[in-house]
This record gives C-alpha cells, sequence and structure tokens, in this order.
C-alpha cells in the first residue's frame, strides 16, 4: 500500500520534472518578455506590452521575419517537390543502383550543418555566386531535401502502385498520374514533410548566418540583437518566434494527422 | 462499344519460366470469356498481354483486327477491374468513375452525367458523392466497375474481381456481372481460379494449365465433355478409372479397364487425342452413379461395396471399393432415399451417354481429384 503510493508520488515528480526540463526555459523566456523593466532577469517587475510594441515597431527585425518565412516556405516547396520526384522515381521504377542512391539522397541528414554550411559557402565563391536569400534557401533545401525524401518515400507502399496502375489504365499519362493520383494520395505524408522542413528552416541559424550577406533571416537578427546584450525585447521576439512553431505544428495536428486518423 | 479479340501463338517467357507457351484463342465480340486455373497456370499473365502491361515474347494479339503490338495500355481499347479495387482514395465515387473521361479531355458536365448514370446502373447514384473509404467492399467493387465502363472499352478485363469478396456477396456480384455484361455488350476476359464461379458467368471457359489451354468450351460441354485430364479434375469432382483401348471398329471400341472389359459406341470417344489403341482414362462424375434414368442406354461397371457415406441435403456423396479393384476408391452421389450402411453392395449404373473418355492415365493414383 504505502510502497504503491510511493512509486506513485515518486512517478508524478518524475514527470513534473521531466517537463519542468523541457519546458522551464521557454517559460522563463516568455514570462521575461513581458518584463516592465530593463532586464529580463528575476525579480519580475510586473506586467507589460511594451517589448512586443518595439519588436513590431523595429524594421528590422520585421524584414528578418519577412525573409523568414519566405526562405522557410520556398525552400520547403522545393524540397518537397524535389523529394516528392526522387521518391516515386526510385519506389515506382527499377533503377540502377537504387539502394546506393537511396542511401545518397539521406546522407546529408548525418552530415553537420556547419559542414553543409562551409561546403555550400566554398562552392559559391568558386562558381562566383554572390550570397544572399537565395543562398540561403538553397542551403536550406540540401538540409530538408533528405527530410522529405525519407518522409514521402516511406508513404509509397505497393497497394498504391496498383492505384497508379489502374490510373495508367484509364488513360492517363505519367505527369497526370504523378499530379492527380500519387500526390493527392500522399498529401498527409507530403504536408507532413513540407511542415516540419518550414519549422527546421524558421529556426535554422548556422546555414543562414554564413550563406547571407545583407538581408538576413530571423534567427541571424535575433544573434546579433544578442549580441549588444539580453533585453526583454529578444525575449519578446523569441516568444514570437516560439508561437509560431507551436501554430505550426498545432496546424500540423489538425490539418495532417486528423485526418490520417480518421481514415 | 465491343470488339473481338485475336491470340495468335502468344509466348510469355521470364528468364528460363514459360509462362504461357504458344497460346492462341479467338474471342467473339461481346463474349463473356472465362479463363480459368490454378495459381501459375498462365491465365493473369494472358490477361497482362491483352491490357499491354506486359507484351508477349512471341505471338500476336488484335483487338477489333487491329495488331496490339506496339498500343501502350493507355492507348488500348481495354481496362482493367482489379481484385484490389484500386480506387482512387482521395476522389469521391463520381470522380472514380469520371476519372477515364477527364483523360480523354470530356468537359466536367458531360462527364459527371455520365459517371452518375453508370453509377446508377450499379446501384450508387445515391453516394456519388462518398468517398470509397465510406464503402463495403461489394460496393466498392461496383464502383471499380462502373469506372473501368465509364470509358466505354472494346474490352473489359477482369482480373479476379470477385477473390477478396465472401462466398455469399460473390455469389451475388457473379449474377450483377454477368446482367450488366448483356447490358452493355462489352467483351469481358475474366481470370478466376474458381470452377463455379467461372460455370456462373461464362459464355465459354477457358481451362488453362502450365501455360497452355487444356480445352474451350460452353460450360456444360467443359464439365461433361472435357477434353482432358486436367480439365475434367479441375472443373469439379470425378472418377478417374485408368483403361487400354484395344481396338476400335464398327461403330464401337472395346475397352480393358480396371473394372473389366467393357465396349463403348465411338460416339463416346469423340475425342481427336484419343488414340486407336494405347492408355485411357474413363471419367465419371459422382452424380452419374446416381441411376435416375430417363431411358437413356444405361451400363454397368459391376458392383461395389459401400466403404462410408455422409448426408449432403440434396443427396448421399459416398465412397465406394468396387468388387473387380477393391483398391480403388469411388465417390459416388446416391439418392436420399439410399441406403449407405457400409458393406451394402451396389451396383455401379451410369447413362452410357455420361461416360467421358480421355487419353492417357492420371500421373498418380492418388490425385485428390480422383479420390475426392
Amino acid at each position: 500500500m504505502i510502497s504503491s503510493r510511493f512509486s506513485k508520488v515518486i512517478s508524478w515528480a518524475y514527470l513534473i520534472a521531466l517537463y519542468g526540463f523541457i519546458f522551464l526555459p521557454v517559460i522563463v523566456l516568455v514570462l521575461f518578455s513581458f518584463q516592465d523593466g530593463r532586464l529580463p532577469v528575476p525579480p519580475f517587475n510586473g506586467a507589460t506590452l511594451k517589448w512586443y510594441g518595439e519588436v513590431f515597431a523595429d524594421n528590422r527585425l520585421m524584414a528578418a521575419l519577412g525573409n523568414s518565412l519566405m526562405v522557410a516556405i520556398g525552400s520547403s516547396l522545393v524540397a518537397c517537390v524535389l523529394g516528392f520526384c526522387a521518391a516515386y522515381g526510385l519506389a515506382r521504377f527499377v533503377l540502377p543502383a537504387s539502394r546506393l542512391q537511396r542511401g545518397i539522397l539521406i546522407a546529408p541528414m548525418t552530415v553537420s550543418y556547419l559542414i553543409i554550411a562551409l561546403g555550400l559557402l566554398s562552392t559559391f565563391n568558386w562558381i562566383g555566386i554572390s550570397l544572399s536569400l537565395w543562398t540561403v534557401g538553397i542551403g536550406h533545401v540540401v538540409i530538408n531535401l533528405p527530410l522529405c525524401f525519407a518522409i514521402i518515400y516511406a508513404s509509397m507502399g505497393d497497394h498504391q502502385k496498383n492505384i497508379e496502375r489502374a490510373a495508367r489504365d484509364l488513360g492517363a499519362k505519367e505527369w497526370q498520374v504523378m499530379t492527380q493520383v500519387t500526390a493527392p494520395m500522399l498529401m498527409p505524408s507530403i504536408l507532413a514533410a513540407f511542415f516540419l522542413s518550414v519549422t527546421f528552416s524558421w529556426d535554422e541559424f548556422i546555414i543562414a548566418f554564413l550563406l547571407s550577406r545583407f538581408d538576413v533571416t530571423l534567427p541571424v537578427e535575433i544573434w546579433s540583437l544578442l549580441r549588444s546584450g539580453l533585453n526583454p525585447k529578444t525575449n519578446a521576439i523569441g516568444s514570437v518566434v516560439f508561437l509560431f512553431s507551436i501554430a505550426l505544428l498545432l496546424v500540423l495536428e489538425l490539418l495532417v494527422f486528423r485526418r490520417t486518423a480518421k481514415k | 462499344m465491343t470488339a473481338p479479340v485475336s491470340i495468335r501463338n502468344a509466348t510469355k517467357t521470364f528468364g528460363e519460366f514459360t509462362a504461357l507457351n504458344d497460346v492462341s484463342l479467338e474471342i467473339e465480340a461481346g463474349e463473356f470469356i472465362v479463363l480459368l486455373g490454378p495459381s501459375g497456370c498462365g491465365k493473369t499473365t494472358l490477361l497482362s498481354l491483352l491490357g499491354g502491361v506486359l507484351s508477349p515474347t512471341r505471338g500476336t494479339i488484335a483487338i477489333n483486327g487491329r495488331d496490339m503490338g506496339d498500343v501502350s495500355p493507355s492507348k488500348r481499347p481495354t481496362t482493367t477491374m482489379f481484385q484490389d479495387y484500386a480506387l482512387f482514395p482521395h476522389m469521391t465515387l463520381r470522380d472514380n468513375v469520371a476519372f477515364g473521361l477527364k483523360m480523354r479531355k470530356i468537359g466536367k458536365t458531360e462527364r459527371h452525367t455520365k459517371a452518375c448514370e453508370l453509377l446508377d446502373m450499379v446501384g450508387l447514384k445515391a453516394s456519388a458523392l462518398k468517398k470509397p473509404h465510406e464503402l463495403s467492399g461489394g460496393q466498392r467493387q461496383r464502383v471499380a466497375l462502373a469506372r473501368a465502363l465509364a470509358v466505354e472499352p472494346d474490352v473489359l478485363l477482369l482480373d479476379e474481381p470477385l477473390g477478396a469478396l465472401d462466398l455469399k456477396l460473390r455469389r451475388q456480384m457473379q449474377d450483377e456481372l454477368k446482367a450488366i455484361q448483356k447490358r452493355v455488350g462489352t467483351t469481358f476476359v475474366h481470370v478466376t481460379h474458381d470452377q463455379e464461379e467461372a460455370m456462373a458467368i461464362a459464355d465459354r471457359i477457358v481451362v488453362m494449365n502450365a501455360g497452355k489451354i487444356e480445352d474451350v468450351g460452353r460450360p456444360e460441354d467443359i464439365y461433361m465433355r472435357p477434353k482432358t485430364l486436367f480439365a475434367a479434375s479441375f472443373m469439379g469432382e470425378v472418377n478417374f478409372i485408368p483403361a487400354t483401348l484395344k481396338g476400335r471398329g464398327n461403330g464401337m471400341a472395346e475397352i480393358d479397364s480396371m473394372l473389366g472389359s467393357i465396349s463403348l459406341p465411338e460416339t463416346i470417344l469423340a475425342n481427336d487425342a484419343l488414340p486407336d489403341q494405347g492408355p485411357m482414362t474413363l471419367a465419371i462424375r459422382p452424380e452419374h452413379f446416381r441411376g435416375v434414368s430417363t431411358g437413356a442406354e444405361r451400363m454397368t461397371l459391376g458392383s461395389a461395396k459401400i466403404a462410408d457415406g455422409a448426408f449432403f441435403g440434396t443427396h448421399y456423396r459416398a465412397h465406394l471399393a468396387p468388387i473387380a479393384a477393391p483398391d480403388m476408391v469411388i465417390t459416388a452421389h446416391m439418392p436420399q432415399s439410399a441406403n449407405i450402411e457400409p458393406g451394402t453392395m451396389v451396383e455401379l449404373s451410369i447413362d452410357l451417354a455420361s461416360i467421358i473418355a480421355l487419353p492417357g492415365h492420371p500421373q498418380t493414383p492418388a490425385d485428390p481429384a480422383t479420390q475426392g
């Protein structure tokens, strides 16, 4: 009796400690973004929305936020299209060394972002492409393509193969099969791949930092803000970023996973 | 629309394996043909050759007189109904049925009207805006049929379409398939390994085995007068009695069988593959021992002792041991009123016309088909 109650207490304590460990930093970040004072450290002096006002009034931050959205959505779209095409080709056709090809496609996942960024940086220098948001986008396609490929490839089964055969049998050309049958059928996993790569691109720093010059993404802008010291304003922008990620997750959950669960 | 199909000397090999061996078959426009055989007999390969999914190693396929050699699957006047339905899960039933028309660039209103007509034909008009996952197996199969017929193919290929349905539903769908085929008049080529299904729906059955056609004919012909041992045993229960043809003449044939010497009229032996002399088999269906004679000429194959029997409703199914060959087991259907006490002696009396004479001997006496 006692021991069962004791183990219950222990497991609750463990649960609270676990979630505390994960979410305490976020709670502190969000809490002190409302700090009425100049320093985002205890004690908490009272709530104000002043810092949020400053964030939204800051043109450079807002421009960086726009850039981040553009890069995230653009690079994720490209990564999804490329990943889908690669998955379709490898799942549906007999290709030479297809295992090796799959391996090579997924391999960049194991390479650190720093290495990828350095590699791209010297490649761009060598070809003579100057750094811009485009190069950041290319970098994000490089890191997100393997992810998109893996997610979409995993969802391509043999049952769908027969459905595609039926479409061809009814007169569909290959591109019509891909766009009107395969892609809509795999939409849940394509959307999952898209939203995941948007979130990855959204808070990616190293590649964005090394491959951008004048226009920068939000993480890079936040980093330059941080160089001038802690400030409730950085907490406020951090909270906005966090809120955006949560919103994306909710969209993913509601739009994609609910729909698949229903089927 | 409908069209005749002509298969000439079609051979398909996969490496060393010959899936289809020099098969020729003429199918008339509007015929309901069933390709029947065990798995691996080449029936699905033949269907794939018609649909263009595979191309023959040798030989030609012509539909409506036009050689299909270099016509891709999507350009052929054929559509396929798949065993696993293969409906588009993200589309409504209406869009599923209209898909082929959309690929043929037919306007939205027109194709929706046509799709609704076809859904009406298969009794699913009210569900036109539902998605496939809301339907039962039988309903999905109906949608697959409507979808395949929407583009008005000359030939509809059915790849074991009823295989995934339970028995009762399968019988019901067979009747519907047959009725719809009669209505639309399209040539149907249907693959199955279920001989009852084949008899229920086919105009003509093509019995296949090991990449070859064993027999072709109306269900009655294939059942009553099969051409080969394989066709006889695949179409239902049968007793094989090994025999030797001694000689033919004067319209009669002298035969030495394991149950004694008999002479049969030549008409029974009307099978080109039978030699003038040599090994042959007498095949007799169990129900032909039932002895309800309607003035037909009867003969006896001697007496037999009942070994055991079971009541099947319409008849008793009994195992008999003939006195002339006590090791042999004959399966016979006996009237409901019969006394099937083990040890009872019965006369092996049959209508002459129901005896089937086949070339060759069964390969193993323990063939499950002969033992029932």
